[in-house]
Formats: structure tokens, sequence, C-alpha cells
């Protein structure tokens, strides 16, 4: 094996789950940064604990994904060995923690989001789909939870923590378009009962968040322009530094078993 | 981990004058030892000596300081794991620890200091934590080594307070090595992997980790019994049951014939099974090297210090919202 990217044979499923894979992986990765620097002990296994859940998702989706592929790669090999066009994660996961307001909304867009979306798709048709979609909704409804209090204590706490909390969804909201968006790829398993269409729940997830936000005393930015190109692999700048680091043993040392 | 506490206060205790205690004070103290000697537990609401509750003040807030600023070295390596499965074993461990920070502080607050307290200690360098975290960790095989190795030692003094005469450090310490157990295996494993199916690079990252960690962790179990005045103390009021010299050589046994699975070399040319002594002869520890540390002059000890202090600064504004918000809230339930 060397050290160089993989080749990967991107079906549609093969490439919707490494969709929902890299989500996984690339925030929980950057959940994982926080350890032993968070603003409390509490929020340091809060922060790790839902970090373990999103890279538990994130092995099972690409242990799928290898599956259906059905040729030598595996989730490290996903994970590892593919450079940042390869990648597949929305924009928004990657952004860079800031302060603990920028992480707490970047979860908080992305859980609201999530725990929709995985409960529809319990229901999906294939099986396996269905079964990491149940396990995932459960996590997701406690990020939900978890990061919508912080949302609030933080909007309605101090001047400063409002206007913390205020920066980060002015800073992000033009991230969280690409959510809900579908290409042709997505469009034949969406027909096929195997995805759901995320664009039905954009109404209920504004519902929810505006609901949070407006109880956190913040507002949303009237902005409609939104980013896109993480589903193709445009990504920011900053997904290629994260990837130096998640990868530079495998990179490092080539073939090596760890 | 880590009973350093004890053996540093030994130092710091000389040449303090005994005040003189009262005929009533004397029988306190008196039915206090006895209840010890009958091995019952103390509880957070019975009466104790001053100085017993300063020294388990002192042991706990150490083991539970050790725990959060063991994070970093461990951390340093979370983001870059060879593995999505090593990643996660790592992740959760730390976790782990945080969790053990958590519940040691809290068997800590049943003794009258707040955890604010207790970290101010911590960051204005009044309080200590284990020095084993004063050093770097530069490659992964250092993330097994200290599962092994640190952990193991960690173990082996953890043990024995499992029969602590504080109940509450007692129940919580329970939880520590069952936790910590699970941790050494987790680090033996990912040794042995790298031992058995890696490449020679990686037998040699395992070689080299063990030669830097092998010595401070002899060091984790403190100086020679013969400088540790505070042990027959600690002892007597069952907060330290075994010895340093005997938890140590204990450890040497241990650790000796797991380095033959594994395939390393332990770097003591005078490490040797002693068939008369029924134990392995080492060779002798630098306590220069441990007080240096211990005193501030290890690799990392600025470091980590300031990584701690950096958090909680950094983190003010987050706790005084919460704070803000939760007086907020009280007000408006009462006028509900």
């Amino acid at each position: 094996m060397t050290a160089g990217n993989i080749s990967v044979s991107e079906t549609p499923l093969v490439l919707y789950t490494l969709r929902r894979a890299d989500d996984a992986l690339i925030l929980g990765h950057r959940l994982s940064e926080w350890c032993g620097h968070a603003p409390m002990l509490e929020e340091d296994m809060a922060l790790a604990n839902m970090g373990l859940d999103l890279l538990g998702q994130a092995r099972e989706l690409y242990s799928y994904a290898a599956k259906v592929e059905g040729r030598d790669n595996d989730e490290d090999k996903f994970a590892y060995l593919r450079d940042v066009r390869q990648y597949r994660n929305l924009l928004l996961l990657e952004q860079p923690n800031g302060d603990f307001a920028r992480t707490m909304v970047r979860q908080f867009f992305y859980a609201a989001f999530a725990d929709l979306y995985w409960r529809v798709m319990m229901r999906s048709t294939d099986a396996t789909l269905a079964a990491i979609a149940a396990k995932s909704e459960k996590e997701s409804a406690y990020h939900l939870r978890h990061s919508s209090e912080w949302i609030v204590r933080l909007g309605d706490g101090t001047e400063e923590s409002h206007r913390r909390a205020q920066e980060a969804i002015d800073l992000l909201w033009a991230f969280t378009g690409e959510m809900f968006e579908v290409d042709d790829s997505e469009r034949g398993l969406i027909d096929a009962g195997i995805a759901v269409d995320p664009a039905p729940l954009r109404a209920q997830w504004m519902k929810r968040i505006t609901g949070v936000v407006a109880e956190a005393t913040l507002t949303l930015p009237n902005n409609g322009w939104m980013q896109q190109g993480g589903r193709s692999g445009r990504h920011s700048e900053h997904l290629g530094h994260l990837l130096s680091e998640l990868q530079s043993m495998p990179r490092t040392f080539p073939g090596a078993t760890w | 981990m880590y009973t350093q506490a004890m053996d540093t206060m030994a130092r710091e205790a000389k040449g303090q004058v005994q005040a003189v205690k009262s005929a009533e004070e004397q029988a306190r103290e008196a039915a206090f030892e006895a209840r010890i000697d009958a091995g019952e537990f103390i509880e957070a609401k019975d009466w104790m000596p001053e100085h017993y509750r300063k020294t388990l003040v002192r042991q706990i807030s150490q083991h539970a300081h050790s725990e959060i600023v063991g994070m970093l070295p461990e951390g340093n390596w979370v983001t870059r794991a060879p593995t999505l499965k090593r990643k996660a074993i790592l992740l959760a461990k730390v976790q782990d620890e945080g969790g053990h920070g958590l519940y040691l502080y809290a068997a800590a607050e049943t003794l009258g200091v707040s955890r604010d307290e207790l970290l101010d200690a911590l960051h204005s360098g009044r309080a200590k934590y284990s020095s084993i975290f004063n050093y770097p960790t530069l490659t992964w095989a250092d993330i097994g080594v200290i599962g092994w190795l640190v952990d193991g030692a960690a173990i082996m003094n953890q043990v024995p307070l499992c029969r602590c005469s504080f109940g509450p450090y007692a129940r919580a310490i329970v939880r520590v090595c069952k936790e910590e157990s699970f941790h050494q295996r987790q680090g033996f494993d990912a040794l042995n992997v790298m031992m058995t199916q890696g490449t020679p690079e990686q037998r040699a990252m395992v070689q080299d980790a063990v030669d830097r960690w092998w010595w401070p962790s002899l060091m984790m179990f403190g100086p020679p019994d013969g400088e540790s005045v505070h042990g027959a103390q600690s002892a007597r009021w069952g907060i330290k049951r075994i010895s340093n010299d005997e938890l140590r050589q204990k450890f040497v046994d241990a650790t000796a014939e797991q380095a033959k699975v594994l395939g390393v070399t332990l770097p003591d040319p005078l490490l040797k099974w002693n068939a008369g002594r029924g134990h392995h002869d080492f060779g002798p520890i630098d306590w220069d090297e441990f007080w240096r540390v211990v005193g501030g002059h290890g690799p990392c000890n600025t470091e980590r210090l300031a990584a701690r202090v950096k958090a909680w600064d950094d983190g003010a504004w987050v706790r005084d919202a919460a704070l803000a918000y939760a007086a907020r809230q009280a007000t408006r339930e009462q006028a509900a």
C-alpha cells in the first residue's frame, strides 16, 4: 500500500454514504480538537462524548460504503487516504472551532438538521442505512438539546456572550443552505426510497432554530446567499489543514498496521 | 493516579511546630484513631483531625488535577491517531480521565473546598499534579506506553487506596481503578500490534517510547521509603497503605514479565531476577531528576500549566454567561 490517494467508485449509493460519513468524521474531529481545552470540565466531557458519537457514525457509514463499493477500500482508507477534493462533507462542518459560541452554533445548526434528517431516514428502504439512522437520530437529539441550551445561555447570558453568539450565527449562516441541497446523484436514491429529500425539512428546521434563537434573544440574518461546494469536493481552505493533521500517520507510514 | 502529594508534603511539613492539644481534642482524636484501627470508613460529615482533612484535600485534589492535566499529553494525539478505531479508543480514554477528574473534585468538595478554589491552587502553581505529565508525547507509541506503564503504575498506586479510610475517596477510587485497568490493557494491545504486526520502524518507535517513559514511570511511586517522613502518618490513617518502595517493586516485577511478552527491552542494564529475594533487582533512580521536575523544571511544566490556565481564562466568559443566565432564570421563576 502506498500513502497516495485511493480511488473510489462513486456510484450514487457509495457517494451518498461517503457524504454522510465525511460529515460525521469532520465534525467529530473538530469537536475532538477541544479535548482538554474546554471552558469547564463538564464541557470537555460533553464535547468528547459528542465527538465519539459522530466518530461512531462515521465508522459505520464508511464500513457500509466499503461494502457497497465492493473493492478493497475500508473505513481507514476512506478517512486517511482521500484528499480535500475527494472529501464530500458539508462546508459548515469543516469550519474551525473558533470560540465556544462558534462551536455551539455550528453544532446547533447541524444537529437541528441531523435530528430531523435521521428521523426520516429511519424509514429508508435500505436496512443498513435505516439502522444507522435510528442510532444517529438518538445521538443527534442529545446534541440538539445540549447545543440549544447553550445557545439560550449564551444569547441570554452576558453582553459579551450575546455578542459572540450573534457573531457566530452571522458567520455560519451562509453555510446552512447546503444541508438542504440535492443533486442528480441523490435524486435517484430519493425516488427509490433509499434516501430522503432534505428540502421539505427546511421549514421544520427553520421553525426549530427560530424558536431557540428567539428565546436566546438573538436574531437570524436576512441574508439568503448561501455557500456551497462541499458535496462535490470544493471546500474551504480549512479542510486541507484538518486533513493534514488527521492523515499524518498513515501518510507518513504507508502500509503500517496500528 | 498519583499519590505524590503525600511525599512532597513531607518535605514541606519539616520544621512546622506542632500546637499543644487540649484534653478534649486528644479524646476526639483517640476515638477517631480507634475507628480507623477498626477498619471503619470516615465519612464527610464525621469529625476528623485537621491534618487528616488537609492531607486528604491535598491528595484528592492532586489526583484530580493529575487527571485533567493528564488529558493534555494524550489529547496531543487525539487528532492524529493512526486509525479510526485507535482514535475512538483514545478519545474515550481521555473522556474517562475528565470523568475521573469530575468525581474526584466532587469527593474533595465533601471536605469543604470548592472546585474553583482547587483549580485556583492549580493555576497559581500552589497545587501540584503528577510530574509524569511534564514529559512530552513525541510519537504515537507514547500513547501506548502511557497506557501500559503510566496507567499501570497508577493502578499499582491506587488499588490499595480502594481501602482508604475516607469513604468518598475510596469509592471514587474503585471506579477509577476499573477504568484504568481497561486503559492499561488497551495501551498494551496498541503496543502489541505494533510489535507483532508492525514494521521495523514501528518496533523502533515502541522501544524509543519505552526508553523515555520507563524511569519517569518508576518515579511515579515517589521517593524511597527512608526519605518519606510523611508516609508513616498516612499509613496509620489508612490513606496510604503500602509503601512507595513496595509498590515500585511490585510494578517492576509485573512489568519486567510484560516487557518480555511485548519483546521490548527495559532500559536498565541492572534489571535482573533475584531468586534469593523472589524479586527483580533494578538500577538506581535519578531522584535529582524527580525533584527537578516536581520543582518546575521538566520538559513541559510550563506549557502544561499554561494550557490549563488558558483554557480556564478563555472559558471565563462562557462560565459567566451560564451563571448570569441561571441567575436571571431564578429571578423569572420567583416572579412567576
